[in-house]
């Protein structure tokens, strides 16, 4: 149990730690968010005022009535994250302007000194070339030079360092003369002292070699974070060619397809569930505790289970996705039904309704906000759960498609499956809102 | 005997912490054809527990009630209840609601749709007929109450507060229109109330109930409620006997109140 404890402290202090390094960013974007605040509040005073009665109001601080989403800042703030995006990618979207630093790319020189065992010194001159992924350029032809240290050449690609094996062309050598680099532009070197020579960083290592590593600037890397532009390409190429054979329609029409046949099967068994639940003591009392042991069972949990019983082909997805939605449809089913007034009961009985009529003109009309709720809640969690169990296992789906592309760091595809749920999951959430307020007008107003 | 019989009604049920509660004890009463009574208590004297089983919706434990020589045995048409409020069903239009009682019962729309319009009319909503009730303000909500109860054509209406959540103005107008209502249907109606200005103004018979348990503690009979339809009601508030009548009953009522108040402080 201490070791346990120990352990989790350590946890926690590096995580601190790692807060603790990205406050600076937290800190400028909240100071960029207010900058703007402050912005666009001198524009708008300078624009006519608008005279609404909520711009009268005197108290807002507290009025949650008052507050309301302010559409410029919605604007800034999602155009402000692909700024950022691309700022630190490079992007061709923005003009190079708005770029953080890029790595080194290009030629640069620097000079290195060896001793040998007799204490003669010489230096030669080192040319780098630092290219781009993909563009893999000829070695610039250059004279040695003279003296015992000759020059060299060294190819690099952008973001990699590569080792310097210096005294393959030199006559004196660390084998034979005991040579040793003691100096590069000039400036002393050693195994604890590094050389930045403007734009690279020169180490020595251990056996004796130099390892040149040109500057990264602050921009990522294409595999840590593709350029917007590379992703929007990678849509549009996945979209026509498909990813791995599957193409782009296939994969989200898989997760789709899951989705939806899992949520109708599981409001289709919890909401007679649900309204079981509320009509009669039996089935309450027989359901309450297999329900409420089911709810906060997250379906994650469920999937190895799902797996190891129905295989990782469909079938397997649907029954897990019929149990996400299940029990979320039963209790919103069961306590739209508690929730009827009881004198709309009563009135109905005393306008001469029969149970069947109650049942359809009162009761299955109450419960609808509710159940509406508990839909719009069902298909958020199906859909994360979808995404979650084809991460495991699935050979199509979009979930599937990031985890492959992970694999191979296409880190483009990746961020593209992820936008695309985003995008999807959001569009259900609207689809659900639109079907509300044309189904149950009602809603909250009563 | 025709009308309404309620004959020695008792009402006693057991707590979960093994006491019991008597709700009513021995309450008799008959209720001629188109009579109106208000009924008027305190808190607790089982005034909502008698409409209630009177409608059919609890069932006492001794006595009985008949409604036109047969016994009441659960909910049924033929007794309409009005509620104070959120009784409508929202989810229906306006003339929906009204319309529901005779749709229940299987009627064609060519059998109601005239009763329908007619009562929409004399409730004033002919021009809502089409919108939904929670467009309506609480006045006319009670309106459309009022009309579905009298488009199922019950014998009997039973009123539980049915003015009770309105402003007062609201109130007064629609005081007007359930004694308009009650001369021209000829319903018998029992209408609760707290406001014993509004049980002296309907009521041609007004019944104060005592708590603890729940009985009978007097009635009268009253002229108000006649002099009243069609009338100005505050015309009738200045009848010399309609101010010494209400203080004599709030008088009462506060003594109740006053004794039930007295008897908590001491089981405290």
């Amino acid at each position: 149990m201490g070791q346990i404890i120990a352990d989790l402290s350590a946890e926690l202090a590096t995580l601190f730690i790692s807060i603790l390094s990205a406050l600076p960013a937290i800190v400028g974007y909240v100071a960029v968010i207010l900058l703007c605040m402050l912005l666009v509040r001198v524009i708008r005073q300078r624009m006519q005022p608008t005279q609404d009665y909520t711009s009268l109001k005197t108290v807002t601080f507290g009025d949650e009535s008052a507050v309301v989403s302010d559409k410029a800042a919605s604007i800034i703030s999602v155009v402000l994250i692909f700024v950022i995006w691309g700022a630190f990618t490079g992007t061709s979207w923005l003009p190079s302007l708005f770029h953080a630093p890029g790595p080194f790319l290009g030629q640069g020189t620097f000079t290195y000194t060896v001793e040998a065992d007799d204490g003669t010194r010489d230096d030669a001159t080192v040319t780098v070339v630092v290219h781009e992924a993909g563009a893999a350029p000829e070695a610039p032809e250059i004279a040695p030079g003279d003296g015992a240290a000759k020059d060299d050449v060294l190819v690099i690609q952008a973001y990699r360092s590569k080792l310097l094996t210096w005294d393959k062309n030199d006559e004196v050598n660390r084998k034979d003369n005991n040579a040793r680099i003691v100096a590069v532009d000039g400036r002393p070197i050693d195994r604890d002292t590094d050389v930045d020579t403007g734009f690279a960083r020169v180490a020595l290592t251990d056996k004796g070699t130099l390892n040149v590593e040109p500057g990264k600037g602050w921009q990522m890397e294409n595999i840590w974070l593709p350029a917007p532009d590379s992703v929007w390409s990678r849509l549009i190429s996945v979209s026509r060619d498909g990813y791995q054979n599957v193409t782009l329609a296939e994969h989200l029409s898989y997760s789709l397809f899951r989705v939806i046949v899992g949520f109708v099967l599981g409001a289709a068994v919890g909401i007679p569930l649900g309204y079981a639940m509320g009509l009669s003591n039996w089935f309450r009392g027989w359901f309450d505790p297999i329900v409420e042991f089911m709810r906060p069972v997250p379906p994650l949990a469920l999937i190895p289970l799902v797996i190891i019983w129905a295989g990782i082909g469909e079938q397997g997805k649907i029954i897990l996705l019929f149990l996400a939605a299940l029990w979320i449809m039963a209790i919103a089913a069961r306590s739209g039904v508690s929730g009827v007034a009881i004198s709309k009961v009563h009135a109905a009985y005393s306008l001469g309704a029969s149970k069947a009529q109650i049942m359809r003109h009162v009761i299955v009309p109450n419960s609808l906000p509710e159940i509406f709720t508990g839909a719009r809640v069902a298909m958020g969690v199906c859909w994360g759960t979808v995404v979650a169990a084809e991460l495991v296992a699935a050979e199509k789906g979009v979930g599937k498609m990031i985890v492959a592309a992970s694999k191979f760091q296409d880190t483009d595809i990746v961020l593209m499956g992820i936008i695309l749920i985003g995008i999807i999951g959001f569009g259900i959430d609207v689809l659900m809102r639109w079907g509300e307020k044309w189904l149950v007008p009602w809603k909250g107003r009563v | 005997m025709s009308g309404l019989n309620i004959q020695d009604i008792s009402m006693r049920f057991d707590l979960p912490n093994g006491g019991h509660v008597q709700a009513l004890q021995n309450v008799s009463l008959d209720i001629k054809q188109g009579e109106l009574m208000s009924v008027l208590g305190p808190s607790g004297c089982g005034k909502t527990t008698l409409l209630n089983i009177v409608a059919g919706f609890l069932a006492p434990t001794e006595g009985k009630i008949m409604l036109n020589e047969h016994p009441v045995l659960g909910p049924d048409a033929e007794r309409g209840m009005v509620f104070q409020q959120g009784a409508l069903f929202e989810w229906m239009s306006v003339r929906d609601n009204v319309s529901f009682g005779p749709r229940m019962a299987g009627k064609s729309k060519s059998d109601w749709a005239g009763n329908v319009d007619h009562l929409l009319d004399v409730v004033g909503l002919q021009d809502f007929k089409e919108k939904m009730v929670y467009e309506l303000s609480g006045g006319m909500q009670q309106r459309v109450a009022l009309a579905r109860c009298l488009a199922n054509e019950p014998d009997v209406i039973l009123m539980d507060e049915p003015l009770g959540a309105l402003d007062a103005l609201t109130r007064e107008k629609m005081q007007g229109l359930v004694l308009k209502l009650w001369k021209e249907t000829g319903k018998t109606i029992i209408l609760i109330t707290h406001s014993v200005e509004e049980a002296l103004l309907l009521g041609e018979r007004l019944l104060v109930m005592a708590p603890r348990p729940g009985r009978i503690h007097k009635e009268y009979r009253l002229p108000f409620a006649d002099l009243g339809v069609g009338k100005d009601l505050r015309e009738v508030k200045q009848h010399p006997e309609f101010g010494p009548r209400r203080e004599e009953i709030l008088g009462m009522i506060w003594d109740m109140e006053e004794e039930i108040m007295g008897r908590t402080e001491e089981s405290a």
